[in-house]
């Protein structure tokens, strides 16, 4: 197993009601520089977060105590930019398992699924109304059921479908990754190079 | 069946499909940094496995190196370490490794075609989305994440699905004073940063054909800018001439019959695209950012435009503009700057130290700017001393720094400081990406050049 398996997760939510949030935001350049997978949601958001000074930005969202969750909810075009996967491992690593919005990026949304964060793609009105029911009250719940690809706001406020391909839905459902499905196929790889020139 | 040029690349590399599901993709060549691959090395140890083909393998130190002083230890412990990593890694792993010093050291997305390692057809990762600069040459690169970086050095291969296709056609001819990073900012500023997000793109039309390879690459390069996982331009003569006896081209016969294959790659006459965009090579001014996204570009000599103007969420908008100090309506010509940035993989190329010089000739760097003039390899800084450019640059109060990244991310000491305004020739202008409280105006090198000499944002043209 290479990561958590994902099966349902109910939770409060964090809102992050800002349109292409990039990767840079989520963790910048400068915290990159480890050489093991190990503390980074101590930078996560780093510069919206912190000042310069390293105190609180108290007006950012994961500074208010208001808001917590394992889910994260961000604006249009979530997670754009540089490929960093570093960005998946920091929301990660602060304790987010799943990332709403209504549109991602498509290098950081791989990154999440092959990191066990689920990434859920709503539609812009149920993205408006999770904010909203956010904002009245910050206790909410969301649910997120992989297996019926489904994510409801509240007991009873809405409820959406999501997409996930059916590969990468029974991978997050048992916690394989990639690597374990090419590693049982390397002597078809091998055999597939041998007539490929280098 | 007729075939995109994407078609013929991508289909001829999958291993196999899985049904509602990913494709199995084979890749040829896989560039590493020091960045995004120590993890990934790590994960490999961890799951006992070698790296399947470290001859299809090639690694060189870029982010993270200083450009003063290259032959002293690097000063960062942090950045030390993680060059340290690359350099055992790649010896434990048998891959060659242009570290810092080394002739052919630079930054990956500039060595990879000066020797050759880029290839047309070919599939070519690297863990750093800029990699779609490689799709100059008509080969299908794009970027990965780390697990995906370990996943190609255990196996040789990724598991994507197939990427939707768009093509962008741009007819007619570039006006003067437009460079091909214009062009790239041009489109990004109508389709927006997500616009070609699913998509792989192919630039077709008579701009693209008279671009150089070095303007290719720089289009190709901001493809992922408009969210579009790559870019890529059919290869023609002057693909071939480009690559030609280069040390990692293939020679002789093998060249010959590479030539076969090459000379394949094209779109079909009636093959279907996803999306197709068409605009006109003469309607495109000299650009400039004025938000912190690449999408927040216009030509130069308009005003910044109001919320209203623009899609999507107001809030984000007057967020972006407070960031940057400016206010809807105002003029950017006439602004001033403080630092000039020239380099990275999207313009550290040597036709972009030719059109720097082409404008700074003669004339003196204005007293308030601070410019860092930063080579994307020792090609290119060769090039610049051997061309004469480097007088060209001294005589104007210019100085030349060593290769690598630099402050297009500014993981080095290369930072822009906080809220001064750097107009610079790389490919991000998002909040604090040049460092902390930096602010970004992306632009084109005679953009820079211009600014560079005069302390404003000055349209080049007035200039040429």
């Amino acid at each position: 197993m290479a990561y958590d398996s994902f099966n349902i997760l109910s939770s409060t939510a964090v809102p992050l009601p800002i349109e292409n949030v990039d990767t840079d935001q989520i963790i910048p350049a400068r915290f990159l520089k480890a050489t093991e997978r190990k503390g980074f949601g101590d930078n996560l958001f780093r510069d919206w977060r912190y000042n310069q000074d390293n105190t609180p930005k108290t007006e950012f969202v994961l500074n208010d105590a208001t808001y917590s969750g394992k889910i994260l909810v961000g604006g249009h075009n979530f997670g754009s930019g540089s490929s960093r996967e570093h960005a998946a491992w920091a929301i990660y690593d602060y304790g987010f398992r799943c990332v709403v919005s209504s549109f991602f990026a498509d290098i950081f949304r791989n990154n999440c699924l092959n990191i066990g964060v689920l990434p859920v793609q709503v539609s812009a009105a149920f993205l408006t109304q999770i904010f909203e029911a956010i904002d009245n009250d910050p206790n909410v719940n969301l649910t997120v059921d992989l297996h019926a690809q489904k994510i409801t706001l509240g007991n009873d406020m809405g409820v959406e479908h999501f997409e996930i391909n059916s590969y990468k839905k029974e991978n997050m459902l048992n916690g394989y990754d990639d690597i374990d499905y090419l590693n049982n196929i390397k002597a078809e790889i091998q055999n597939f190079a041998s007539n490929t020139p280098l | 069946m007729k075939k995109t040029l994407f078609d013929k690349v991508w289909d001829s590399h999958v291993v196999r499909s899985i049904e509602e599901g990913p494709d199995v993709l084979f890749i040829d060549r896989h560039m590493v940094h020091e960045v995004t691959s120590p993890v990934a090395f790590l994960g490999l140890e961890n799951r006992s496995l070698p790296v399947l083909y470290p001859n299809r393998t090639f690694a060189t130190a870029d982010h993270n190196t200083p450009t003063l002083n290259q032959h002293l230890p690097v000063a960062d412990p942090l950045s030390r370490n993680q060059l340290k990593a690359l350099e055992e890694n790649a010896n434990k792993h048998g891959i060659s490794y242009w570290g810092l010093g080394h002739q052919k050291n630079g930054i990956v997305h500039v060595v990879g075609p000066e020797y050759g390692i880029t290839q047309p057809g070919a599939t070519i990762v690297c863990g750093d989305s800029h990699t779609s600069t490689h799709g100059a040459f008509g080969a299908i690169a794009f970027g990965i994440g780390t697990s995906e970086v370990e996943m190609v050095l255990a196996t040789q291969c990724i598991m994507q699905p197939k990427p939707k296709k768009m093509r962008i056609t741009i007819n007619g001819s570039l006006n003067k004073g437009v460079t091909p990073k214009d062009v790239a900012l041009f489109i990004i500023s109508k389709l927006t940063t997500s616009g070609a997000t699913g998509y792989f793109v192919e630039y077709a039309g008579e701009v693209f054909e008279q671009l150089s390879m070095e303007g290719r690459m720089t289009v190709c390069n901001l493809s992922i800018e408009m969210g579009a996982r790559g870019g890529m331009i059919a290869p023609d003569e002057k693909t071939f001439e480009y690559i030609k006896n280069r040390e990692f081209t293939p020679q002789g016969a093998d060249w010959d019959k590479a030539m076969e294959y090459w000379s394949t790659l094209y779109t079909d006459e009636g093959a279907v695209f996803d999306k197709e965009l068409h605009y006109d090579g003469a309607a495109i001014d000299p650009m400039i950012t004025f938000g912190t996204n690449p999408g927040m570009g216009m030509s130069i000599t308009k005003a910044i435009p109001s919320a209203s103007e623009v899609e999507g969420g107001k809030a984000t908008y007057e967020k972006s503009l407070e960031y940057m100090g400016y206010k809807e309506g105002e003029q950017m010509v006439g602004k001033p700057i403080d630092y000039v940035f020239i380099g990275s993989c999207t313009n550290g190329r040597i036709e972009d130290f030719r059109a720097f010089a082409s404008i700074v000739k003669g004339h003196k760097k204005a007293e308030n700017v601070t410019a860092w003039l930063v080579p994307g390899s020792h090609k290119v800084l060769n090039a610049i001393k051997e061309e004469g450019l480097l007088e060209i640059f001294e005589a104007a109060e210019f100085k030349l720094r060593e290769p690598g990244c630099s402050a297009c991310l500014a993981m080095n000491d290369d930072k822009i400081p906080a809220g001064k305004y750097a107009v610079s020739t790389s490919n991000r202008n998002f909040e604090g990406r040049q460092g902390p409280g930096a602010r970004t105006l992306l632009a084109s090198p005679l953009v820079a050049a211009a600014a560079a000499i005069t302390g404003k944002i000055t349209d080049p043209r007035t200039l040429i």
